[in-house]
This record gives structure tokens, sequence and C-alpha cells, in this order.
């Protein structure tokens, strides 16, 4: 099923990578970070939102990465580069990201950034939207999101472009030491 | 029909720039749309659709009720109410209560439909429109002119004058630095709102779940940022289980953009805390504008089932000439007439629902399965009930319910040799009496009609009869297209029986909403074609065929003639078009075309009775193959040609254009011979060719087919 949703988020613009373990995992986002220029100066922040990737980690690589904050607050995600999140399922057959994101900084960290890593552990691959909703429960989510490649608008002229009020580049992390089948 | 709507389609079809597109689009859009639905059974998938909407329509009040305790159990505050202006006070006086000065709405074309923006910009509320083809409209102080692509008439070079207006900087027209502008105009409008107002496009009562699904993220913020979520949601969105959201998240990207999901869904169940940790106030409005009692109509339940793709004015052969602006400001297109006729009133349909020429592509693709021109059939007949016939079409339609004077006339018309011109309304007649010639020929009436060639056939008696209803083109106009049919039904031992009681099928006055008189042709047929003992009625005109088969019954029962229903059925039962008989004979080898015959490349036009209601588009094209045509398929093939029966009198400047395009579909398979099963598409087509000069031949299938058989 990896390679299935592979292809389809590839080909709806995402780019789609895999690691072993968490510790590869911060390696690649801190690398990324460093390519991508990450600083404390607006514009150039990262935010990384709480969530089962951060308490599963040794945070400690973590700590003093310039311009790296875990506090989402909208006046820093507003001024990201780049947000973290976990993201809990992926669909393959339509190559989406679904997450409860009933805490408002899963979103703020996916919504106003320029590029989303979205970490997602490499078990929770499940075939479609029907497999999907014997996992997802709107009684315990209050916001279920679902993610599909980058923003994108058709609006003129029907030319497909990126990157509108969302992020203009999605990057998918699979871990695969996060297992599966936690939210 | 008033000046001011020809001069607003007569605008539109001027405007190059705006059919140019939306014909690319319709297009692209057909291959994307099939490709989108690789591996997934349409059929079963709209079935699973229509019947969860449907059942939601059966008790509107119970589910909306259902939703409304579920979604204020979790804390949020459900408004219901029938009345628009209700909503535009509730959601003023929430404003006013927050203190709200800013608002950024998501697209919802509930709140198109309510004119909200005006009454929050007159309480001094700011309000920016956050989908980028919305902010495009807004800005340009327009309306939508599709529900999916609000902006999809405008250009680039029209979007970069109003954005240049409004960031007072010259931008050029390339297209994503456009959108980064309007990235970078929006973000701080979002930031600062106080309240943000969506649509929403499914609400489950089950849950008291609403989803939003969109691709540009605007919906993400307006219900993220903002302390106030107003979500405004027409009842029809209403569904009773969560599991109906898979199908319809299935179908709506699907059908709607020809995306496999949306880059966003979200699913919000109840308020969620805000950024700065206090609980977000959000407020359900589920507003009813008619939809009830829409519901309780049996003809406009169905409507409940939209999923509001689009994709009907996508595949729209109107639509992808004129746009949406001729329809109105809010719903365009073939739905956009039905939703206008309810949400508004009737009357405002009245010239906008003349626009469907009842080619039924619609009906092929539309999730919720909806019969958009059944529906729009029936705003015809209410709008006659109501308004009475306008004089002209009455003096017609009278001529036409007396048969001796209708075939009187149509003699009359031959002797002269040319078409009638004297008397008013004998011009109007449906179909060939008409001085509107642009772009196309008009037969002349034939020199002796079908009924007088008929007597000087000499046929073998059989056991075995078949009826022939001929209709009044064939009869008058193409009685060789007769005579092909009575040779090759004889040839299989078949006696045709031709009862000279027979008259118009009542189609013309059926399609122009006038349901008494197509009844009364509906009952001196059933009559007629009933009398004489025989197997099988057939016709080789596909409109009469539906009339035969389908629309005699609907007809008769909807005026209240009940008695006829039986009989209707049995005709009814009898009826087939002679493409599906011919193949049966020839599959029984009862009939057989000259063996060794290479009569190399012919193109199949598909009409649309034929194709979409009688859903015969296989037999034509195996027959001819069988005769020794190579049968090389052109573009759009089965897209109406633009006569669609009286359309092509009442509106000639959009049949016009329909026209030349099948006429270029047609040359460019580099066939020199097209041929089809309607009369009607052969008077079009060939009248076309005629006025173009390209030497294609078009004929009717039957001739064709009989001029191959073995001896
Ligand atoms: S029946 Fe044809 S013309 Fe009428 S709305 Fe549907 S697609 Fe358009
Ligand atoms: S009528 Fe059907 S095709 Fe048209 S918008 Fe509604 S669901 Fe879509």
């Amino acid at each position: 099923m990896y390679e299935q949703f592979k292809a389809r988020a590839v080909g709806v613009g995402a780019e789609v990578h895999r690691v072993g373990t968490c510790s590869d995992a911060v390696e690649f986002i801190l690398s990324f970070l460093k390519q991508e220029g990450i600083a404390e100066t607006p514009g150039s922040y990262a935010v990384w939102a709480k969530g089962s990737f951060l308490e599963a980690v040794d945070r400690g690589a973590l700590a003093g990465v310039p311009g790296l904050g875990f506090e989402v607050t909208r006046e820093r995600a507003a001024q990201a580069k780049v947000g973290i999140s976990d993201m809990s399922f992926a669909v393959a057959d339509t190559g989406s990201l679904v997450q409860d994101q009933a805490a408002p900084d899963q979103r703020l960290a996916s919504a106003l950034t320029g590029i989303h890593i979205a970490l997602v552990p490499s078990g929770n691959i499940v075939a479609d939207k029907t497999a999907l909703f014997t996992r997802i429960n709107p009684k315990s989510s209050r916001y279920i999101a679902f993610i599909t490649g980058p923003s994108r608008t058709a609006d003129i002229e029907r030319v497909l472009t990126i990157g509108v009020h969302g992020p203009e580049r999605l990057i998918i992390l699979f871990v695969d030491e996060l297992g599966g089948e936690q939210r | 029909m008033k000046q001011e709507f020809k001069a607003s389609i007569n605008r539109a079809l001027n405007d190059a720039n705006l059919t140019g597109a939306l014909g690319k689009f319709s297009e692209a859009y057909k291959v994307n749309r099939t490709k989108a639905y690789e591996g997934i059974d349409f059929e079963e998938l709209r079935g699973r659709i229509a019947e969860a909407k449907s059942a939601a329509a059966c008790h509107l009040d119970e589910v909306a009720e259902t939703f409304r305790k579920n979604a204020e159990a979790l804390g949020a505050k459900v408004f219901r109410t029938r009345d628009p202006e209700e909503v535009k006070q509730y959601i003023l006086k929430v404003a006013r209560e927050n203190g709200v000065k800013n608002v950024v709405k998501s697209k919802s074309m509930a709140t198109e439909e309510i004119h909200l923006n005006q009454a929050l910009l007159q309480d001094g509320i700011s309000v920016a429109e956050t989908d980028l083809g919305e902010w495009i409209i807004q800005l340009a102080g327009q309306t939508p002119s599709h529900m999916v692509m609000p902006a999809i008439h405008m250009t680039k070079e029209e979007v970069a004058d109003i954005f240049s207006k409004e960031v007072n900087e010259r931008l050029d027209t390339d297209i994503p630095r456009l959108v980064k502008v309007a990235r970078n105009e929006l973000r701080p409008k979002f930031l600062e709102a106080d309240m943000g107002i969506s649509g929403g496009n499914i609400a489950v009562a089950e849950t008291g779940s609403i989803v939003l699904v969109t691709n540009e993220g605007n919906a993400r913020l307006v219900t993220t940022l903002p302390r106030i979520h107003v979500a405004l949601i027409g009842v029809e969105k209403l569904v009773e289980k969560f599991e109906t959201v898979v199908p319809i998240l299935d179908a709506l990207p699907r059908s709607a953009t020809a995306q496999l999901l949306t880059s966003y869904v979200s699913i919000i169940t109840g308020p969620t805390r805000n950024d700065d940790g206090s609980e977000k106030e959000l407020h359900i409005i589920l507003m009813d504008n008619q939809r009830t009692e829409m519901a309780k109509d049996p003809k406009f339940k169905q409507a409940l089932q939209c999923i509001r793709c689009g994709s009907c004015l996508n595949v729209c052969p109107i639509f992808r000439l004129v746009g949406g602006h001729v329809f109105g400001k809010v719903y365009t297109g073939g739905i956009g007439t039905i939703l206008t006729a309810w949400f508004d009133e009737l009357k405002k349909s009245e010239e906008i629902q003349g626009l469907c020429i009842q080619c039924g592509n619609c009906t092929q693709v539309c999730p919720g399965k909806l019969d958009i021109p059944e529906m729009i059939m029936e705003i015809r007949r209410r709008l006659v009930l109501e308004k009475g016939q306008p004089l002209v079409q009455k003096a017609i339609f009278s001529v036409v319910n007396n048969r001796k004077l209708f075939h009187g006339m149509l003699r009359a018309a031959s002797v002269a040799g040319k078409p009638f011109t004297s008397g008013k309304f004998i011009r109007h007649l449906p179909l060939f009496l008409s001085e509107l010639t642009d772009g196309r020929s008009l037969p002349a009436i034939a020199e002796k009609p079908f009924r007088d060639l008929y007597a000087g056939i000499e046929q073998p008696k059989g056991k075995e009869k078949a009826v022939f209803y001929a209709g009044c083109l064939i009869d008058f106009a193409y009685p060789e297209t007769g005579v092909a049919l009575v040779k090759l039904l004889n040839k299989a031992g078949i006696e045709v029986i031709f009862p000279e009681e027979q008259t118009c099928c009542g189609a013309p006055a059926l399609y122009s909403g006038a349901y008494e008189v197509a009844a009364q042709n509906a009952a001196d047929n059933i009559t007629a074609l009933l009398e004489q003992d025989a197997q099988y009625v057939v016709s080789a005109c596909p409109t009469c065929t539906v009339a035969l088969a389908h629309d005699f019954a609907k007809t008769l029962e909807a005026v209240g003639r009940t008695e006829w229903l039986d009989k209707a059925r049995q005709l009814a039962e009898k009826t087939v078009d002679l493409a599906t008989l011919v193949k049966r004979l020839v599959d029984q080898g009862r009939l057989s075309f000259q063996e060794g015959a290479d009569l190399g490349k012919i193109t199949y036009h598909d009409s649309c009775h034929l194709k979409r209601t009688l859903k015969v588009s296989e037999q034509p094209r195996e027959l001819l193959q069988q005769a020794g045509y190579q049968v090389e398929e052109m573009f759009e093939c089965d897209m109406c040609c633009g006569m669609g029966g009286s359309y092509s009198m009442k509106l000639p400047e959009i049949s016009a254009p329909i026209l030349k395009r099948k006429l270029k579909n047609i040359k460019d398979t580099g066939a020199p011979l097209v041929a089809m099963d309607c009369p009607g598409c052969v008077l079009q087509i060939s009248g076309g060719f005629d006025q173009d000069g390209a030497p294609v031949r078009v004929k009717h299938t039957a001739e064709l087919l009989a001029e191959r058989l073995k001896d």
C-alpha cells in the first residue's frame, strides 16, 4: 500500500520519504531546516506542533536549533517558512493524510506555513476511505482534517497553480519506528 | 422572448474569450472526469448517494432536528429557519453582540443565494471573500457564473487589471504571480478577522458534523483563525448517517474538478478551541428557503439530491456556449434554472428555462441522479398553466391538434413549392416553417408525403405485422426514409401497416409546456396505432419513439386523463425503434446484407433521444459495419447537433454554433458520409452542410441499410 500511496501522493504534488527510526526522522528534518535557511527572523521560522512524534523522541537533539519553535502561536506560524506536525493516517487510494486536528496548533502549523512536513507512522496506511472510517470517529475527534497534496487553485483560467492560502509544498515523512495503530 | 434576454445571449455568444475558454474546458473536463472515475462503478456510487439524500429529503424536518440536537449537545448553536431574511438578521445579531468588524468567508453558494455580503456591508462590517474565484468577482463587482468555478468567465488579463487596482501596482498576467498577490493580500485579513463564515458541503445528523471540501486551504483558515465561526448550510446538505460522507467524498471532487480528492477536507463536529485557549463560538444555520416545499413536490424532490458539483454545467452544450451569466445571478445552468424557479420564483425562470435543449447530457454525469431536463419540462408545464400559452403558440397548436387541417397545410406548403411565409403563426410552426435559415437550409416539403407513397408500395402479405409510426418529418419531409423502412421489414417477411389517422407525436407541444395539446395528440395516436393488430409499432424517429414509449403515459397522467393509461402502456410495450428491430432481425438471420462489400469510411452521429433516453448506440454502428462500412468515430459523437425540435427556431443564435461544431467534427473524420437515426438530426445536419458546402452526404441509417440488402 505504501507504493500505491506514494504514487497517488506524488501525483498530486506531494513529496514522499520514508525513514526507519525516529532519530533518522529528526536528522532528516534538521538537515531540511538547515537547507531551507531556517533562522530566528520573521518569515524564516519553523514551528513544530506537539504530538505523538515529539513525545516519542529525545528532544535533546532539537534544542537550540535557531528559528525552530514548539510554541505554535498564530504570529509565529504566520511568519514560519516550515511547519511540522503529525498526521495519523495515510489513505492509499487518494494519497491523503488524515488527523484529528482539534488542537489549533496542529492546524496553524499545517495551514499558515509555506512548507508542511507531515510525520506519519508507516503502519498507519489504510486502503481507502471506507477502511479509514472504521478508525476515525467524529464523536471523539472534533476537527478531522484530510490533506491531499499542497494547496491549489485553478480559479484563474483553470490553470493549476500551487500554494494559494495553504502550504505550497507538502513533504510526507513515513517513520517505521512509529509503528501504527496509535492515533 | 424579451429583447433584453436575447441581448444577453448575444453578448455572451460574441464574447470569444468566454466561449473559447468554456469550450476548451468542457472538452478537457470530459476526459479528466473519465480518468478520475477509473475503476469506480459510477452507477452504483450515485445510486448510494441518491438513495441516502433522498431518504433525508423524505423527512427533512426530523433530520434537521436530529442534527440540531446533536450539534447543540456538543456546544454548537444551531439556528433553523425557513426565511432568508432571518438568516441575515441572525448573523448581524451575532456580529453586533460580539463587536465584529471584519469577516472572512470561504465559498458558500447559500450566502450568495441570500445576498449576505450586501447585508453585512450595509451594517458597516467589512467582508472579504477568500476563495480566489470569489475574491476576483467580489473585487470586480460581479456574480458567480459557475457554482464551482465562480470566475471561469474571466481572463487572466481581466484578473490582472482588477488586482492591479487593488494593490496599486501594475501587475502582468503571470498566473502564479497573481495567485501570490491574492495570498499576500488576504493573509492579513484572515489574521485580523473576528468572524469566519463558511458554507458546508455535507451536514451529518447523527453526529452533528459539518464537512467542508476545498482546494485552496481557505476554509481551514476561516474555521480556525477568527474566534467565531458561522456555517450557513442549506438543508439539502443534510444526510442521516456519517457513513454517507464516504460516497459523497468519492463523487464530489471527481465530478467537480476531476480530482480523486480535493486538497483539504475538514469534518467539524462541535466547537474546538481557539489558539488563545478560549472556546470557539460555532453557529450553524440550517436554511430552508423553499427546500421543504420542494421536498414535498413529487416532481422536484429529487432536486434535493444535488451535491452542487457543477458537472451538469460542464457537459451542457448550452452552458459551454453562453456561460453562466445568461442564466442569472446566483445558480446557473440547468440546475440553476430549477433552483431559481424555486428559491426565487417560478416567473424568474420564464426565459432561462428555454435555454435547455433537452439533450440529456447532464443526466449521464449527475452524481445525485437528478433528471434536470425532466424538471425543466415540468417548469414549462407549470408556466403554461400559470400564464397560459403565448397566443401565437396557441394558434399553432390548435392546428396541430386538428390532424386534417395540419396535414392539409403541410400539403399546401408542398404545392406552393416553398416553405410557408404567409400568415403569422404558420411561420412559427414547429420544425420546418421559418425564416430562420442562418447557417442551415430547411428541407423542402416532399412533393408526395409518405402517406401517399405508401398506397403504391406492393407488400408481401404475412402473418407478422408492424405498424409504422412515421412522425411529421418522415411523413412530409423525408418519405424516402419511410420507404427504406418498409423495404427492410418486408425483406424480413414483415408487413408494414400505416394507419392514416396517425398525427404529430406531440413533442413540439410537450417541449413547450403545452401538455393539454400533447395529451390530445397522444390520445389520437394511441387510438390510431392500436386499432391494427400488429406485433410491433416501429418508428425511425427517436423523438417519436420516446413519445410513444415514454411520454404518452406521463403526459396523459399529468393532465389527469388517466382512463388512457392502460392503452398508453400497451402501446409503449409494442413500440420499438427501427435500429433495434433491424439489429434483432439480422441477429436472427432474417435479414442479411450483400457480402464482401467495402463501402469505405462512414461516421456516425448519436441522436440525443436515441442514445440517452432509448439507450441505443451500438446497434446502428454494428449494422453499418455489417453492411460493409468502416465506422470512423468523430469527436463528441454523442453531442447534440443543436436541432432540439423547435429549439433551433426559438434560439437559432445558440443552435447555429452548436451545429457548426458538429459539422467540424464530422469533417475532421475525413469520412464522405455521415449516418444518423433521427430525421430531425438529418434536417439540421444536412441543412448545415448545404450552406457549408462541404461534400459530405447525410443519411438516415435506414436508407443506407436498405440499399445493401441481399437480393
Ligand atoms: S438537458 Fe442538455 S441542455 Fe438541458 S441542462 Fe442538461 S445538458 Fe444542458
Ligand atoms: S444537479 Fe447533479 S451534476 Fe448538477 S450540480 Fe447537482 S449533483 Fe452536480
